[in-house]
């Protein structure tokens, strides 16, 4: 492992060459023929409502309209982790854009002309947007027959509430703790919703052919997921997991949006009754904004003490979160953080309360950082108010109290082995912490913030990856593998790992987005476990393949077995220096023996990839005695924040994040990785701001009023720095990093504006209006 | 439904449209040039550039029907012959990531350095501001215009 040539090296992405050619071809890009239809949908207008009648009669007549479907074509739930919602709206509507009927024609804008002349009739019902007033004992219940839901075994749906889940951890006791404290700082922290605003919105086509056979071409990032829930829910028809096929291509960004199910199951369901045309359904960017899945909002109210030297004795977290109308992948983000919610700090005294709360908002599911981001934001914030009042340095409070290896987790399982410290110290350096910066503007004030960064995959604990690798004649290689490269660069990863392992150079190696027909199982590209995952699966294929090799040269010319290697895409043997064999000799039709027959064939090797050490399982009071975890990802960040006192505007000179990848496969992605979360990151303190009216619809659907970042809007500087400290279970000691890069940046903008301007503000997003008026707040508070 | 003659990458084509189809539409389903892309249909994100006479344009706020007998570059026409030397350097720099906003960018790049051949940083941002990506937090992107358009000063 010391001398690697692959692994390590920031290789040139090997779908790089496509994307900048233009040649790359996304879902929408794919050519379905002269008998593609097109579905569009009818919408709820209502938050909340009794469906009393859809008329779909005009619809039907109006020239060109194959078809119109409507819930009661399709009475059937899906869902990832809880099965609450149905294809289309049975007689109840949840949120304003959920689907009601679907109208199918042989061009969009006919089927988008008849949608218009679908009348529904509603009886409007009080509607909640607010997960406070979800949580109020006598608010109206969303989901009624939530106690029937089927669901994972590790949620705590409560029937007759709007309690999707409650996940509670508790260890040590928080009444001792809080007693031992010499002071402790209570408060509240709001963090609102956030869209994931991929590029590519979207897009499913949907096709049973008459033999019954159905595949989906999708935007995905859940290939084989998605097709198991397409042949669960579709089973009633008659679909078994054998008919139903999910081809993935590229896609134009995930961020967690494009994770599980949303609209797919639209395209699935309606091909099954267009039989032998393909039907696509693609969502505009209003669309891809209030109907997809969007990120929860959080109300979180966060108790710590802490010693007078600066350790922490108790922290006692209650996290409300908004998941709208359904739980169905946001109660496993509730879950998460329910487990986590302690940061990446010692804590013998632990109460975590995660509780998953239905509106009648749009439906919330993964968002890169699944939940820590939000909780990080009052936790970082919190921290650094502590520091502030024992006047201990913000830095300082959190390396008294930084997790270290086999330290006891919530869920009272040893921490692994991680380079917190490390990222910290590179980070202070870097951004030379302490040293006052001064602008010759005397309205600019600057000010510098900190934040740690921490989180886990959070996986079903039987989520699995699994690789085949090939050869061809000449000795390329082609790996097949079903996770989805959404630009992290997952595909050039896998690459690097099997061409180290098998000595060819990633040019001769291709990898390509999943057919599940054809490539083999991978749970999800989600919980940035990918290269950790997958990357194992691929280094066992690998590895397979060269003792595969080994065998067949070892047999047929006599060399001992354990003195072959590999090297240069030859066979090499360390007693026998004259001897070696290219790979494109034999990889395929084998080795000629001295009786002039052969033997061996097609080089294929096989790996797979479960963490046979995880448990969901665990005392539903204290979340204690399970494994919930595979392992954390730890780091720091720190920027300095140019603030104009009077208009609160604000600019970033220098941002910095250190994180443990354990092993950077490739640093340059890596790079990419941290510079293009961390800019996501910001754009939720500083921009995006997502609006919607007391009737629960979103008023900004569009990038014109949700704000994202332009190239205009980017820090002078980002400085990534990849520490590496192995993970034990990891390839060639690699872990998560994708999600990670976003989660410090609002915590050390609120940080950083406080340390400029000495006001703290308790709620996202941090626009340059809620600082200027913070701050003229805090004046008249002074003139008075 | 009128005929309409357009030079696309170099070569004339004909293709029938009606009057309110927009450009970004007939280009990419009925001229098969795929590598515009839709990502908001309102002129936000530019996704959809192309050159329209040399000049970067919004392909899904054009009516299809004005563009007869103009000339219209995409990334298929600029990479025909190979990448040029602002794409080879993104390529090395990992530039991209999801790769969806690449085709805009390299649109609005390649009108960039028509008109100012060695552009300082602002004006690289200010030429791809309009080109929204979600992946990448344009840095990587920037550097290798900076890179690739630095003047070169020979001894």
């Amino acid at each position: 492992m010391n001398d690697l040539k692959y692994v390590g090296k920031p290789s040139v992405r090997i779908d790089g060459k496509e994307k900048i050619s233009g040649a790359t071809r996304y879902t929408d890009d794919l050519e379905f023929g002269p008998n593609l239809h097109f579905a569009a949908i009818v919408e709820s207008t209502e938050a909340h409502a009794k469906i009393l009648s859809i008329d779909t009669t005009e619809a039907e007549n109006f020239p060109g309209v194959v078809s119109v479907f409507t819930g009661k074509d399709f009475p059937f739930k899906f869902g990832l982790y809880m099965k609450d919602r149905y294809i289309f709206a049975m007689d109840t509507v949840h949120y304003v854009g959920q689907q009601i009927a679907a109208i199918v024609a042989r061009d969009i804008k006919t089927a988008q002309k008849a949608a218009k002349l679908v009348k529904v009739e509603y009886k409007p019902l009080p509607a909640i947007f607010d997960q406070m007033e979800a949580l109020k004992e006598d608010a109206i219940i969303i989901h009624p027959d939530l106690g029937e839901y089927p669901h994972v075994p590790w949620f705590f749906p409560q029937a007759n509430t709007n309690i999707a889940h409650w996940r509670k951890t508790r260890r040590g006791s928080i009444t001792k703790g809080f007693e031992d404290a010499d002071y402790i700082l209570e408060d509240t922290y709001t963090v609102p919703r956030y869209a994931h605003c991929p590029l590519e919105t979207h897009v499913a086509v949907g096709l049973c052919d008459l033999s019954g056979r159905l595949t989906i071409w999708a935007s995905s990032q859940s290939p084989h997921t998605q097709r198991n829930l397409f042949a669960e829910s579709l089973a009633p028809l008659g679909f078994t997991h054998k008919d139903v096929r999910v081809i993935a291509p590229p896609i134009g960004g995930g961020f967690g949006g494009k994770a599980g199910v949303s609209m797919e199951i639209l395209a699935a369901a309606i091909a099954t009754k267009v039989r032998g045309n393909p039907v696509k359904i693609i969502w505009s960017r209003e669309q891809e904004f209030y109907n997809t899945s969007q990120r929860l909002g959080v109300i979180a109210k966060l108790k710590i003490g802490v010693k007078n030297d600066g350790t922490f004795t108790a922290i006692d977290h209650k996290l409300y979160w908004d998941t709208g109308a359904s739980a169905e992948y946001g109660a496993n983000v509730v879950n998460a953080i329910g487990l986590s919610a302690i940061g990446p700090y010692r804590f013998h005294n632990i109460s975590i309360d995660s509780v998953c709360l239905y509106t009648n908002l749009p439906p919330c599911g993964a968002y890169r950082g699944f939940g820590y981001s939000e909780f990080m934001f009052g936790l970082e914030s919190h921290i650094n108010r502590i520091a502030d009042h024992l006047k201990i340095d913000a830095v300082e409070i959190r390396k008294i109290n930084a997790i270290k290896e086999n330290d006891t987790l919530a869920y009272g399982v040893p921490m692994n082995p991680n380079g917190l410290i490390e990222c910290i110290d590179k980070v202070t350096k870097e951004i030379e912490w302490g040293k006052e910066v001064k602008s010759e503007n005397p309205n600019i004030k600057i000010g510098k913030g900190f934040s740690l960064i921490w989180k886990a995959p959070a996986m079903p604990p039987n989520a699995s990856s699994a690789a085949f690798l090939k050869f061809s004649e000449d000795g390329s290689i082609n790996i097949l593998v079903s996770g989805m490269d959404m630009g992290q660069g997952y595909l050039t990863v896998m690459a690097q790992i099997a061409a180290e392992i098998l000595a060819v150079p990633i040019t001769k190696i291709r990898t390509e987005n999943p057919d599940t027909d054809r490539n083999p199982y991978e749970w999800q590209t989600v919980a940035s476990h990918v290269t950790w995952s997958c990357g194992n699966a691929v280094r066992k294929a690998a590895i397979d393949a060269r003792e595969q090799i080994f065998d067949v040269v070892s047999r047929t010319l006599y060399l001992p077995k354990d003195m072959l290697f590999l090297e240069d895409e030859k066979v090499k043997c360390k007693t026998k220096p004259s001897f070696e064999l290219p790979l494109k000799d034999f990889v395929i039709n084998g080795i000629q023996a001295e009786d002039s027959t052969f033997k061996g064939g097609p080089i294929m090797g096989h790996g797979i990839f479960m963490p046979e050490y995880t448990s969901a399982d665990s005392d539903p009071e204290t979340s204690q005695g399970g494994h919930p975890n595979v392992h954390y990802t730890v780091g720091a960040a720190a920027i300095t924040l140019e603030v104009d006192k009077d208009s609160g505007e604000m600019h970033i000179r220098k941002a910095v994040e250190a994180i443990d990848v354990g092993k950077a496969i490739n640093p340059s992605l890596v790079k990419g990785q941290i510079t293009g979360g961390l800019l996501q990151g910001l754009a939720t303190v500083l921009y995006e701001d997502m609006r919607f009216d007391d009737k629960g619809k979103m008023l900004n659907p569009n990038f014109t009023d949700y704000k994202i970042p332009t190239a205009k809007d980017v820090p002078d500087e980002i400085v990534p720095i990849i520490v590496e400290v192995p993970q034990p279970d990891g390839p060639f000691g690699a872990r998560g990093v994708g999600e990670h890069t976003m989660i410090p940046a609002a915590p050390m903008i609120a940080n950083a504006v406080n340390d400029a301007l000495g006001i703290r503000i308790k709620s996202m997003p941090i626009t340059k209006e809620k600082v200027a008026l913070e701050n003229l707040k805090k004046k008249e508070k002074i003139n008075v | 439904m009128k005929k309409i003659i357009l030079k696309i990458n170099g070569e004339l084509r004909s293709v029938y449209v009606e009057p309110e189809e927009i450009l970004l539409d007939v280009l990419r389903e009925k001229l098969g040039v795929k590598s515009p892309k839709c990502g908001c249909d309102r002129g936000d994100c530019g996704a959809c550039a192309v050159l329209l006479n040399g000049r970067s344009v919004r392909s899904c706020l054009v009516l299809a029907i004005e563009t007869d007998g103009q000339e219209i570059v995409t990334v298929e026409g600029i990479s025909k012959d190979g990448l040029n030397k602002v794409q080879n350097t993104m390529l090395d720099k990992n530039a991209f990531q999801c790769g969806f906003c690449a085709p805009g960018m390299i649109i609005s790049t390649t009108e960039l350095i028509e008109k100012n051949p060695h552009p300082n940083l602002e004006e690289i941002k200010e030429a791809l501001s309009g080109n929204l990506c979600r992946c990448t937090g344009y840095l990587p992107i920037l550097e290798s215009v900076q890179e690739a358009t630095k003047e070169e000063h020979h001894e």
